[in-house]
């Protein structure tokens, strides 16, 4: 930090010098003017003339010399003219000496290891990649980040990591962007002033001093969800220091009940860890399980693996899901069954009565028929069952959970317990209350905000904005110190007085904690790219070690943690295997303390009330993702919606409260949809949203999604959508009950911008399902009479494909419509975000989307969620994720006038974008609709954090040319040049393109149709493989295996519609 | 036929109505013509309607200097629907511009004399729809500045364009129609151009028209190679007038779009475009006659056989609206049925009731003699006949478009500002053109003027 410091100064002198140049002035007046020629200039001039000096006047080289140096920005100005040799040794002398004087603060060594191939010197050209983790809530996320000559380009799933295996999320695909947001904090501020870190650290000392003599007392730190095992230690040192301080902690999105529940059912608080692959029959009680909360990813594969059909003699695990708002869960389901948040809890009561552990609870007769079905069918398979609660249900649902698992004799085999995951699991909602009790009782000297946004986030009846700002009525704050790290000057940040830029994790050391307790060490993939800081240096900063490097403190705790004999050996391997071998939590014994019984009577809620619930967001998560335009732009799995929030009511409580949707001519259900807007007024405080209908929504609930309508976000994320944070009040802060008549419509209509409004396949064979026993009885359901007309109706020859054929097959079975692969592409092949105006015109650029059908029996009359109809109370949802369809009697190929698409040897649509004109009319023939167009220029072109930000090897597109997917060809060549060089085929598997690598189910298999021993052509072998449109005679590489659900016969009206069922 | 009417047509009816006022000579037909050039004043109406004209084309002016600047994004366009007003004016224009050439070449073959007196201005008015039809294709690209690409250049990369693509087709379709439009009028123009030569009282008038007339001297041999030579034009351009909407249709029945892709679409196209194209003759002779009091040259004869010509052409339109729509139904194939449904019951049924209304049902009113004569009815018509075709065009570009294979991908279209303002921006362009050339040049062929009238004074005699 010194020399940091040191190198500011340097060039303070350095400039000075080049100004006041003595010598320089002293030449000046030895050269003598020539008044004679000033005069004569005078002379010859008429009109008014102003100048300078006298020697401006008579025109002196020397002067238009001085002009020219009297601004320099000191010594560059050298380099505009020619530099003859020994100007330049000189200048590169002083610059090489500078330079290393600034070089020691900026490049700590430290040492990072490749997870694959050890380079022998980095070739160019080539990336490398490094194993890492997110950390995210009580998780993190194993990565390989790809990196071009020292720059992460791409996020890739760790197989070796526990809760990737490969695979990722929308979050860890889009992290990446955060890194080189041009928005995030640069600096250090202190009341928006930039400082210095060296200033910084002096102060934290003095604060420091100030609380060692006072013991501590009055200094607090607000953390989200800590899992990092170093994070941890360094607080706990500093709660060690400092005796009386005290560490609170705030995780928006996560609920307590889960920590609670488990304390309820077991006495203290618990990690627990599923394995859906265990299971036969799994009941989700609103638990989100596949789609978000730790562990999803894994489980989202763990579940599909059960689901895979080689062929009708497979069998298939049952998904049962009883949830208020549809989420990807639900929609992969095999019969989801909707029910009011405060239904789920006596549901979960009623199951446990109905198992046998107590309590009784009455409930409507058809889901008591509902409940009884699922209850024989978990029964039946004790010990394979599992249940899981959702993050957002109370402690009691979460208690009874752990009822009936155990009572079912689920526990070790498809779930286990371990000890918290968490380094301090306390009760977050009591944690935030008692810090601002304390901030008013006057109890806080100190805060130091870590990570947290919680002037946003805390629950609008804390009001802590007034708890840490300056007070000018009063002329005094609450809290003589408050410091904010976060990555972003947010909502926080403008009212703390210090605020320390937080460095992404891919540019500092560290460790966490993945959902199993598994360690994985945070490798850095860049320096920072700006003067950011880890939380863990703030910490640091006020013990006594204030220059300790994330480094060191690492692997000093690493050291002690896992004592190993050779421990350079020990720390390569970790750092190449991206986890500490075994370090994940063993399953510990717990013995249940609970009796459902026991539990006092459930609150009910009136059905004339409306159940107010608040969620995080599916793509900006509680707002951390604001600023992200990948996020941002990301059509939500159910909704579709993007660049804003709405409030999600179901389309029969809309009727009641006569609100509707009306599509936009411009877009139109592509793009733009106007909806009603409504004031929702909850705990004394009012909100202005959006309403939109989804069908299969619980009646009488209004979701109010986490996370937008930030205030100091960035440039792209500052007032998008609503903030549900202003009416979520600490007493209910998942479920609020309110009257219908807090919901007021305003009168205005508000454009949202919605890329798929159309849910309805027209009775068209778009998206094929079928249930296990159909599948069973005609495996080939999936085929439509005449899908599939002969080849040689087309006027043009076949092409031959001697070598490769490359082909994709996408399992809608497995698809669970996570999105992960849509930012994996956009991410992968350098995708421009267009923006909400451009997305309402329907133009965003995705080269794969995601299409959610609900089920061909849902009305076809008005294709309008907001005209009611039965069917859409709850309509069975599919997702088809639907890139270039790679076809070989390609339409777009035949229309295009330059040939800018053509067709390759291996059977792929190459675009050749130097070639493309723009006519549009591949993508007007093309019947997939997948062809993206730049109608302006959406790349932005200018910001430099962007240029680093891309993949070198994909073209980054201009205005006015075509793009679409490529089967990510530039990774089919480099494949192809590492199999010439070995003199031999591509291997099976070889090459893995974005989507594929991204996907946690494993839906998208990519390979070598040619090969029949591959993946992909096995698959395509398979009876349930068909073809998009196949009747077209465009004959796709890409194909779908239709999806199966596998009802339970009980049920099995309660799956299909009544219109199915009498046709 | 209602009793009281003049039956269709009979030796009667041409006694009535001749296609050439009666007491002209030679001389009185010259003076008329060429005095509007080069005599009379020139109007404080024709300035009036030039300036707001050119006012226009400087709007499309500005539209096409924003496209190009900004990109094409500015208009309606989106995903799916990739072409929009760009597409539907350009062949809105070329089918307008069917009528000259068809007035000129295939009349001129069949020896129908009624159509002397509009076949100059048919044809300019063909050469200035095509030039306004010609700027779509190419501003309609993404990278304009690449659309050579298009042309079979002789590149170093040795890439040609892609000659599947009905794009190529276009490009060289509608590029010979224009060379043998220009041709066939200019060729038409010597003579007249030489009258004007020798009848021009200033230096500089004559100077132009003599350089443009070529030397004419009206020598027989002059007339005898000039009349071989418009022979020979009006036979190759026969062909084109059928060809180049046939291809421009194969833009559509080419693809796979339910909606575009249709057996039936190159006569159905050419129809429409014959169709469109006598409105707009009727569109500008009226006002034409009229402010040039030409009523002795472009008589009622003409009108009346020209709203014939729409009549006709119109039921052949509907006959095609009718086939199209059966076949789509009896085919069977759900994409197309599922278009009927969609143009009968979909967003954008309006446009197409109105559609039916304007190309179908308002024109039966041509049956009547008592509307073909008036003039003012047969004005509106003709502006009725043109919103139809603009309509048509609409139905099949945009509205097919719009829901086509993959529900999910469904949208809508709807025109922005730049739309307009560059749809407008031709409209004004082309009367801007009209203007210039009813100023400048003769607007009816003073040759065949006078041949016409050596021939109905044969007659008499």
């Amino acid at each position: 930090m010194d020399g940091m410091r040191e190198h500011e100064q340097h060039e303070h002198i350095d400039g000075r010098h080049d100004h006041n140049d003595p010598a320089g002035d002293a030449k000046l007046h030895e050269s003598s003017m020539d008044l004679a020629a000033v005069r004569a200039r005078l002379q010859s001039k008429t009109g008014k003339q102003y100048w300078r000096t006298l020697e401006e006047l008579a025109g002196d080289p020397q002067f238009a010399e001085l002009l020219h140096r009297e601004f320099p920005r000191q010594a560059p100005s050298e380099w505009d003219d020619s530099v003859d040799r020994r100007d330049f040794l000189k200048l590169m002398a002083a610059s090489l000496a500078f330079a290393g004087l600034s070089g020691c603060g900026r490049t700590p060594e430290q040492y990072v290891v490749p997870y694959v191939k050890q380079p022998e010197g980095m070739v160019l050209g080539k990336p490398q990649f490094y194993a890492t983790a997110m950390p995210f809530g009580a998780d993190a996320i194993g990565l390989l980040v790809e990196s071009h000559e020292g720059r992460p380009t791409k996020i890739e799933g760790n197989p070796d990591h526990p809760s990737s295996l490969g695979a990722t999320n929308v979050f860890a695909q889009a992290s990446i962007l955060n890194l080189y947001d041009p928005d995030r904090a640069q600096t250090v501020t202190k009341f928006g002033e930039i400082q210095t870190w060296s200033l910084f650290v002096e102060s934290a000392q003095a604060i420091a001093a100030e609380m060692k003599a006072a013991n501590g007392a009055g200094f607090r730190i607000l953390t989200g969800i800590v899992t990092s095992p170093t994070l941890a230690a360094q607080i706990q040192s500093l709660l060690t220091l400092f005796p009386q301080a005290k560490w609170h902690q705030w995780e928006p999105a996560v609920g307590d009940g889960t920590r609670e529940g488990a304390k309820l059912a077991f006495g203290s608080y618990l990690n627990t860890v599923y394995r859906p692959e265990k299971a036969d029959v799994i009941l989700s009680l609103d638990s989100d399980f596949l789609g978000s909360g730790p562990g999803h990813i894994r489980y989202a594969r763990e579940f599909s693996r059960r689901r895979k059909l080689d062929g009708p003699s497979d069998t298939m695990n049952r998904l049962y899901v009883v949830e208020p708002t549809p989420s990807v869960t639900g929609a992969t389901a095999d019969h989801r069954l909707p029910l009011r948040a405060s239904e789920v809890e006596l549901f979960a009561r009623a199951l446990a009565a109905k198992l046998g552990l107590g309590g009784a609870t009455a409930l409507p007769a058809d889901t008591e028929k509902w409940l009884d079905a699922v209850a024989r069918d978990l029964q039946k398979h004790k010990g394979a069952s599992l249940v899981v609660a959702g993050e957002q249900q109370p402690a009691e649902v979460h208690a009874l959970t752990h009822a009936v698992n155990d009572s079912l004799g689920n526990v070790g085999t498809s779930l286990y317990y371990t000890e918290p995951v968490e380094a301090h699991p306390v009760n977050h909602l009591e944690s935030l209350r008692q810090l601002c009790a304390d901030i008013d009782a006057g109890k806080v000297g100190t805060l130091l905000i870590l990570g947290v946004n919680p002037v946003y986030t805390a629950p609008h009846d804390f009001d802590f904005a007034s708890k840490i700002k300056f007070d000018p009525s009063t002329k005094q704050k609450k809290v003589k110190n408050t410091i904010c790290v976060s990555s972003h000057f947010d909502e926080t940040a403008e009212v703390c007085d210090w605020h320390v830029g937080e460095s992404h994790y891919l540019e500092t050391w560290g460790d966490a904690r993945a959902f199993d307790g598994t360690v994985t060490v945070i490798q850095p993939l860049i320096a920072p790219l700006y003067h950011t800081h880890s939380a863990r240096a703030v910490l640091g900063a006020f013990t006594e070690k204030p220059g300790a490097t994330d480094y060191d403190v690492l692997r000093e705790r690493l050291k002690a943690a896992y004592p190993s004999a050779d421990f350079e050996k020990f720390w390569r391997k970790t750092l190449n295997d991206g986890v500490i071998s075994n370090s994940a939590s063993a399953p510990i014994n717990v013995t249940l303390k609970f009796n459902p019984a026991s539990l006092p009577a459930a609150k009910t809620s009136s059905l004339d009330e409306i159940e107010f619930l608040f969620r995080p967001d599916p793509c900006v998560y509680d707002g951390r993702f604001a600023n992200n335009g990948w996020l941002q732009e990301l059509p939500k799995p159910i909704t579709k919606l993007t660049w804003d929030n709405a409030a999600l009511i179901s389309p029969k409580t809309a009727e009641n409260l006569k609100l509707a949707h009306n599509v936009a001519w411009g877009g139109g259900e592509h793009g733009k949809v106007y909806s009603n807007v409504i004031d929702v007024a909850l705990a004394n405080s009012k909100v202005t949203a959006a309403a939109w209908i989804v069908p299969g929504q619980a009646d009488g609930v209004v979701v109010l999604p986490l996370g937008y309508g930030r205030k100091r976000a960035g440039y792209t994320g500052t007032n998008k959508g609503f903030n549900a944070y202003a009416v979520r009040s600490s007493s209910a802060l998942w479920a609020a009950t309110a009257s219908s008549t807090m919901i007021k419509k305003t009168g205005e209509d508000y454009p949202l911008a919605c890329t798929q409004y159309h849910f309805n396949m027209e009775g068209r064979q778009i998206l094929a399902t079928g249930t296990l026993e159909e599948y069973r009885k005609n495996p080939g359901f999936a085929h439509e009479p005449g899908g599939n007309p002969p080849k040689e109706l087309s006027l043009y020859t076949e092409y031959s494909y001697p070598g490769y054929a490359w082909g994709m097959a996408i399992d809608l079975n497995s698809c669970n419509g996570c999105n992960a692969c849509v930012v994996a592409c956009q991410s992968e092949n350098n995708i421009a975000v267009v923006g909400k105006d451009q997305v309402m015109r329907g133009r965003e650029m995705h080269w794969i989307r995601i299409d959610r059908y609900y089920e061909k029996s849902v009305k076809s009359v008005t294709n309008d969620p907001s005209s009611y109809d039965a069917s859409l109370d709850n309509p069975p949802t599919f997702f088809q994720p639907v890139p270039c369809q790679q076809c070989e009697n390609a339409p777009c190929e035949q229309v295009c006038p330059v040939g800018a698409t053509v067709h390759s040897a291996e059977g792929l649509n190459d675009m050749v974008y130097n070639r493309c004109v723009g006519t549009r009319y591949c993508s007007n023939n093309c019947p997939y609709k997948v062809r993206r167009f730049n109608f302006l220029r959406f790349q932005d072109w200018e910001t430099p954090q962007l240029k680093l930000l891309r993949n070198p090897e994909v073209t980054v597109r201009s205005r006015g040319v075509m793009e679409k997917c490529t089967y990510c060809v530039q990774r089919i060549n480099t494949a192809r040049i590492e199999a010439e060089k070995d003199n031999r085929k591509i291997r099976d598997g070889e090459i893995v393109t974005a989507c594929e690598a991204a996907c946690p189910t494993q839906a998208i298999v990519f390979g070598n149709a040619n090969d029949p021993n591959s993946r992909v052509a096995k698959l395509k072998a398979q009876q349930r493989n068909y073809t998009l449109l196949g009747e077209l005679n465009a004959r796709p590489r890409t194909t779908y295996l239709a999806a199966v659900r596998n009802p339970n016969p009980e049920l099995l009206t309660a799956w299909r519609s009544p219109a199915k069922e009498s046709a | 036929m209602s009793a009281g009417q003049p039956p269709f047509d009979s030796p009667e009816i041409r006694r009535l109505t001749p296609v050439l006022g009666p007491g002209h000579t030679y001389a009185s037909v010259t003076d008329k013509i060429s005095a509007i050039v080069l005599t009379r004043p020139t109007s404080l109406g024709w300035f009036i309607g030039f300036a707001i004209a050119f006012g226009l084309t400087g709007l499309m002016t500005v539209a096409i200097g924003w496209l190009f600047i900004k990109g094409t994004g500015i208009w309606g366009i989106n995903i799916p629907i990739g072409w929009g007003f760009a597409i539907v004016n350009f062949v809105w224009w070329i089918g307008i511009g069917h009528a000259g050439t068809l007035i000129s070449a295939i009349l001129f073959l069949l020896n129908q004399k009624w159509r002397t007196s509009i076949n100059r201005f048919a044809e300019a008015m063909t050469l200035f729809a095509v030039a306004c039809a010609g700027i779509f294709p190419l501003i309609h690209t993404g990278r304009p500045w690449m659309a050579f690409y298009m042309f079979p250049y002789p590149s170093t990369m040795g890439i040609w364009p892609q000659f599947r693509s009905p794009l190529i087709w276009d490009v060289f379709a509608v590029s010979t129609y224009g060379t043998v439009s220009l041709m066939f009028w200019f060729v038409g123009l010597i003579p007249d151009l030489a009258t004007l030569r020798d009848r021009a009282i200033q230096k500089p008038t004559k100077i132009i028209y003599g350089m443009l007339a070529m030397g004419w001297r009206g020598s027989a041999r002059h007339w005898q190679r000039y009349q071989s030579a418009y022979l020979l034009l009006a036979g190759l351009a026969t062909p084109l007038v059928l060809s180049v909407h046939s291809v421009i249709s194969f833009d559509f029945s080419v693809s796979i779009v339910p909606g575009w892709h249709t057996t039936i679409f190159p006569p159905y196209f050419v129809a429409g475009a014959i169709y469109s194209g006598f409105a707009m003759v009727i569109t500008i002779a009226i006002p034409l006659r009229k402010a040039y009091g030409l009523e002795d040259y472009i008589t009622m004869r003409h009108l009346d056989n020209m709203a014939k010509v729409m009549l006709a052409t119109g039921l052949i339109v509907a006959y095609g609206y009718f086939f199209e729509f059966f076949l789509s139904l009896y085919s069977g194939n759900k994409f197309d049925v599922f278009l009927v449904q969609q143009r009968l019951h979909g967003p954008y049924a309006p446009f197409y009731y109105s559609l039916i209304l304007c190309n179908i049902l308002t024109p039966q009113l041509l049956w009547f003699y008592k509307i073909r004569h008036n003039v003012v009815v047969l004005f509106i018509m003709s502006i009725v006949v043109n919103i139809g075709m603009w309509l048509e065009r609409f139905v099949i570009v945009v509205i097919s478009l719009t829901r086509d294979f993959v529900p999910s991908a469904w949208g809508r279209y709807s025109p922005t500002f730049w739309d307009w303002a560059t749809y407008i921006g031709t409209i004004g362009m082309f009367v801007t053109l009209i203007f210039l050339f009813v100023r400048v040049l003769p607007a009816i062929s003073i040759a065949e003027m006078r041949e016409l009238v050596a021939e109905t004074s044969e007659k008499k005699e």
